[in-house]
């Protein structure tokens, strides 16, 4: 045991990188999510076609087929990703950017028909409605299952191990071929990567209770059959 | 780089036996999360408040780690204590557990949205607590949660190739392997990538038509 926690600046190494990829992946997703979630939430037909393609595309295939398509099968196309670290944070934020896809345009459609008639009445452009009375409304919504992907995000850098990034799972291989320690190893690291998930929560805690405040509401209870189901992969985000 | 459409309908077998292997993993693991899933969902609701927070703790712990490092805590450690298991049967019954924590929060919202009435009228009928579960709460819960569990099945059906960190040759492995024999991986990597949109594509419509079907509002 005792050297495995000799061991803990590489293991430090590896937990950095996966909050690298993490927060990196996670902007990715973000910015596709909130894009294609718009596109899904368009008036023309052909917008919302583009969502549909992005989003049963990726959300179809698993992200480490996807990594491994970047990472072997692309160069020999004529596409070269120098950084394994921008091929996996694109396999990632492209996965999970389809998911919170859903959560966005689940959770526009989700703001009362009222508030969009009352927009319309007042005579807004379509952009102020969008900016100022729906987004902030949907986004109150789309945080818990944010959330959830959030984890899943950080649980899926683990599939870097794969390829060869140094990893928090890389590193454990490692430590615990260099000591021996098997079963010290492997028990730690699961603690560390929990470690990692309950700090992302509490962000999305603090950032649930701040919206929460901001649209003068009561924080929301504990999740329904609807938030959880919006946060399973390949689901329907339920309105 | 061209297209070889001679190499890939020369690894196209190798592939489906590859996927035999990944389906087995993804339907075994699947009735393993099914069944513990509302072994632990019941388990929290018992009064014994050290078995439902332990529980709780339990499933939380294992929901917020990778399946990798899980992977190799079955695949490693087990062994260490004197349970030695093949690749395959780790890779299963960590799926199938990883997944159980899911589709416990899933079974436990399901639960919790079987109306009260439903709990007051077994209580006045003074139905034993056995029968209140067994013939009134489960099979209206059950009946809601069908479509959100479908939707895991997929999900496992997508994080079985991580099951190649320890050895299994399911279809993303195999595809590696024969691009790594040949140095082609354009064929059997993309190959894999449309056989996995083949599969859940479909199964995701699939899983839409049993929400309509089994919609409870």
């Amino acid at each position: 045991m005792s050297e495995v926690l000799d061991s803990y600046p590489q293991l430090l190494r590896g937990a950095w990188v996966t909050v690298q990829l993490t927060v990196c992946g996670a902007a990715l997703a973000l910015v596709l999510a909130l894009l294609f979630g718009l596109a899904g939430a368009s008036r023309h037909a052909w917008v919302r076609g583009l969502n549909r393609v992005y989003v049963e595309f990726f959300r179809g295939t698993a992200t480490l087929v996807l990594l491994y398509w970047f990472f072997y099968a692309l160069p020999l196309v004529g596409v070269r990703i120098d950084s394994t670290m921008v091929a996996a944070v694109l396999a990632l934020g492209l996965n999970v950017g389809a998911y919170g896809a859903e959560v966005v345009r689940g959770s526009l459609k989700a703001v009362p028909a009222a508030q969009y008639e009352a927009t319309v009445a007042l005579n807004f452009s379509p952009y102020q409605r969008m900016r100022r009375v729906v987004l902030p409304q949907g986004f109150a919504l789309m945080l818990p299952p944010f959330g959830n992907l959030l984890i899943e995000l950080m649980k899926g850098t683990a599939i870097v191990y794969t390829v060869g990034l140094a990893d928090l799972a890389r590193v454990s291989k490692d430590v615990q071929g260099s000591t021996g320690e098997t079963v010290a190893v492997f028990s730690v690291i699961p603690v560390l990567y929990f470690v990692i998930a309950q700090v992302l929560l509490l962000f999305v805690r603090y950032a649930e209770r701040r919206v929460d405040r901001m649209l003068g509401r009561r924080p929301s209870r504990g999740p329904s059959l609807g938030t959880i189901a919006a946060g399973a992969p390949g689901t329907e985000a339920a309105g | 780089m061209e297209w070889d459409w001679q190499y890939s309908s020369d690894v196209l077998p190798d592939l489906l036996r590859g996927l035999r292997y990944t389906l087995t993993a993804t339907l075994l693991g699947y009735v393993i999360a099914v069944t513990l899933g509302l072994v632990w969902a019941l388990l929290r609701r018992t009064p014994n408040v050290v078995v439902a927070q332990a529980v709780r703790w339990a499933t939380e712990f294992i929901r917020c780690t990778p399946l990798i490092p899980q992977l190799f805590f079955v695949y490693y450690v087990l062994p260490a204590w004197g349970l030695t298991i093949g690749s395959l049967t780790a890779g299963i019954i960590t799926l199938g557990v990883h997944y159980s924590t899911y589709t416990a929060e899933v079974y436990r919202a399901g639960i919790a949205d079987v109306p009260r009435g439903q709990w007051e009228a077994a209580t006045a009928l003074n139905l034993p607590r056995s029968r209140v579960w067994l013939d009134v709460i489960l099979p209206q819960a059950v009946r809601r949660v069908i479509p959100t569990l479908g939707n895991y099945l997929i999900a496992m059906f997508k994080d079985s190739p991580l099951l190649l960190v320890i050895n299994v040759t399911e279809l993303l492995n195999t595809a590696y392997r024969e691009g790594a024999e040949s140095l082609r991986f354009l064929e059997p990597i993309t190959m894999v990538g449309l056989l996995f949109v083949l599969i859940s594509v479909p199964a995701s419509i699939f899983v839409r038509r049993l929400e309509k079907r089994y919609a409870a509002h």
